[in-house]
């Protein structure tokens, strides 16, 4: 009864999952507890998106491998599923734009779904990945299309402050159109955070500050370093996943190496286009 | 590994409920001890606190144990035993370790003919650096058992966070004493998940997952473990050590 008044959400993970851990994994748990906790939502989906090889961040091995150990680390979820849209685009995309791609995916399933109370005579069959048509003539009877939040770490919404990381407009889209499930860490000031930006405090009720009460850090970049070592990373990351990284020998001295002296992606573009 | 010293783990506590954090300190202290170039990690020994420990919020040994042996089905060094949660009173620290030092001795006379001193691992406590702080509570060691459970066998400390191991150890004469026994290892991943703030997240209906194996949140949820009533339990009871009248052994 109630949960007809329950806005649905769909939480979105960007990121390089170099490789996924279970720190990764406990983000989505954490923000689906406190959206629901507020009484006003009901998460009904998580997506992992991996970055595309085209980011060029130093030490980020081969999507398929980032792919597959995020597959296998959410085997056991029943919420929480791996996209490979991202990572199958030829150059980077900003996140903006796979932000944008999720939404409409999103918005045409839930349209695709309705049954008869569409104005329009024809019901366009729709595909995966296909632009989708922003029909104004469908009549909202339905449940409206859940909404789409960006998961990320406070670190990330620190970044949007960084010099030609981000576009302004993309940011905007990103905070004003669809919205943020931040995590905070224990001693981090959000509220500080999103004061101290005009574009974020415009968009401040769309910004969901999950905090993280307890101190859970494991960097996907100190678990590198521990495989580098030979030392366990057991427990750290779902043990399907430690068994990948052993069968397939990934994350070495060497990889570490890769693209030590690319430029990120991001700085690429935005600096050498004016 | 020829010719270093084979090394058995022996982690005591409530584990209530283990977590990932407890199995990470075996899977540290084991990599500690082989980067001295000295120990051969041979074993790891889960021992949970009996019910009398009198702890608030313990749940029966019989669950404690249930769920360690499924988060640790997959270990295949790292084993539970239930000896000390089998004895009708609480067990000092110091007498567990003799148990599992004296079953290790007496497996190895057995099996060699003849037998070297040598053969038997070691066997050292292996705890957090929270730990370390416990042996200056007032009426919760005796003076002879630290000297034993240091001295004669040693500690492997696990630290993370702020904790400072390096502290208690320096304002300590006897730990100081036996520096040389204590193993420090630094977890360098910042990580406070801790058995408390697992039960607190149940009690409220909240997601545990990935901080436990799947198998024992199963476990809890079917039996129903950790609510506010199971973490009354024990709530007005001094936990045993300090009620204990001295023991002359």
């Amino acid at each position: 009864m109630s949960s007809q008044e329950k806005t649905r959400v769909v939480l979105l993970a960007c990121g390089s999952f170099n490789p996924i851990t279970n720190m990764h994994l406990r983000m989505f748990e954490l923000a689906r507890d406190h959206l629901e906790d507020t009484g006003r939502y009901r998460v009904v989906k998580g997506i992992i998106s991996p970055v595309g090889d085209s980011y060029k961040k130093k030490g980020l091995i081969e999507a398929c491998h980032r792919l597959e150990m995020a597959r296998l680390a959410t085997l056991n979820s029943d919420w929480i599923t791996v996209d490979d849209w991202e990572s199958q685009q030829p150059e980077w995309v900003e996140t903006a734009k796979v932000v944008r791609h999720h939404a409409d995916l999103i918005s045409s399933e839930n349209n695709s779904d309705d049954v008869d109370t569409v104005r329009c005579g024809k019901r366009r069959k729709l595909e995966q990945n296909t632009i989708i048509c922003q029909s104004s003539c469908n009549i909202n009877t339905k449940e409206d299309s859940p909404h789409l939040n960006l998961l990320c770490g406070a670190d990330v919404l620190e970044s949007f402050g960084v010099k030609d990381l981000w576009k302004p407009e993309d940011i905007e889209e990103i905070v004003g159109r669809y919205g943020v499930a931040c995590i905070t860490r224990c001693g981090s000031d959000p509220e500080k955070f999103i004061n101290q930006s005009d574009v974020l405090y415009k968009h401040r009720k769309n910004i969901h500050m999950v905090r993280e009460w307890v101190t859970n850090e494991i960097s996907a970049t100190h678990v590198r370093r521990a495989l580098r070592r030979g030392q366990s990373v057991r427990y750290l990351l779902p043990d399907s996943v430690v068994r990948y990284i052993q069968e397939h020998s990934l994350y070495s001295v060497e990889s570490e190496q890769k693209n030590a002296n690319a430029i990120l992606a991001p700085f690429q573009r935005y600096t050498s286009s004016n | 590994m020829a010719g270093r010293i084979p090394l058995v783990l022996l982690a005591c506590g409530s584990f209530n409920p283990i977590t990932h954090q407890h199995m990470r300190l075996f899977e540290l202290a084991r990599d500690h001890m082989h980067q001295t170039g000295l120990y051969r990690v041979v074993g790891g020994i889960v021992s949970p606190v009996g019910d009398n420990y009198g702890k608030q919020g313990l749940v029966v040994s019989k669950h404690r144990l249930a769920m360690a042996r499924l988060a640790l089905q997959s270990s295949d060094w790292v084993s539970v035993d239930d000896w000390e949660s089998q004895q009708e009173d609480w067990t000092e620290t110091v007498v567990t370790m003799r148990y599992h030092y004296d079953r290790m001795a007496a497996q190895y006379h057995n099996s060699k003919d003849p037998p070297t001193a040598s053969d038997v691992p070691q066997l050292k406590l292996l705890c957090g650096a929270d730990f370390m702080d416990t042996f200056k509570i007032p009426g919760l060691w005796r003076d002879d058992h630290v000297e034993e459970v240091v001295g004669r066998f040693g500690l492997v400390c696990v630290s993370r966070g702020s904790l400072q191991p390096d502290r208690a150890i320096h304002e300590s004469d006897l730990l100081s004493r036996h520096r040389q026994h204590i193993f420090l290892v630094r977890e360098w991943v910042h990580n406070e998940i801790s058995a408390t703030e697992v039960r607190r997240a149940l009690r409220r209906g909240q997601s545990v997952k990935y901080l436990l194996p799947d198998s024992v949140i199963d476990y809890i949820r079917e039996h129903n473990l950790y609510t506010q009533d199971s973490e009354m339990k024990n709530k007005d009871v001094k936990i045993r050590p300090l009620t204990m009248q001295t023991i002359q052994d």
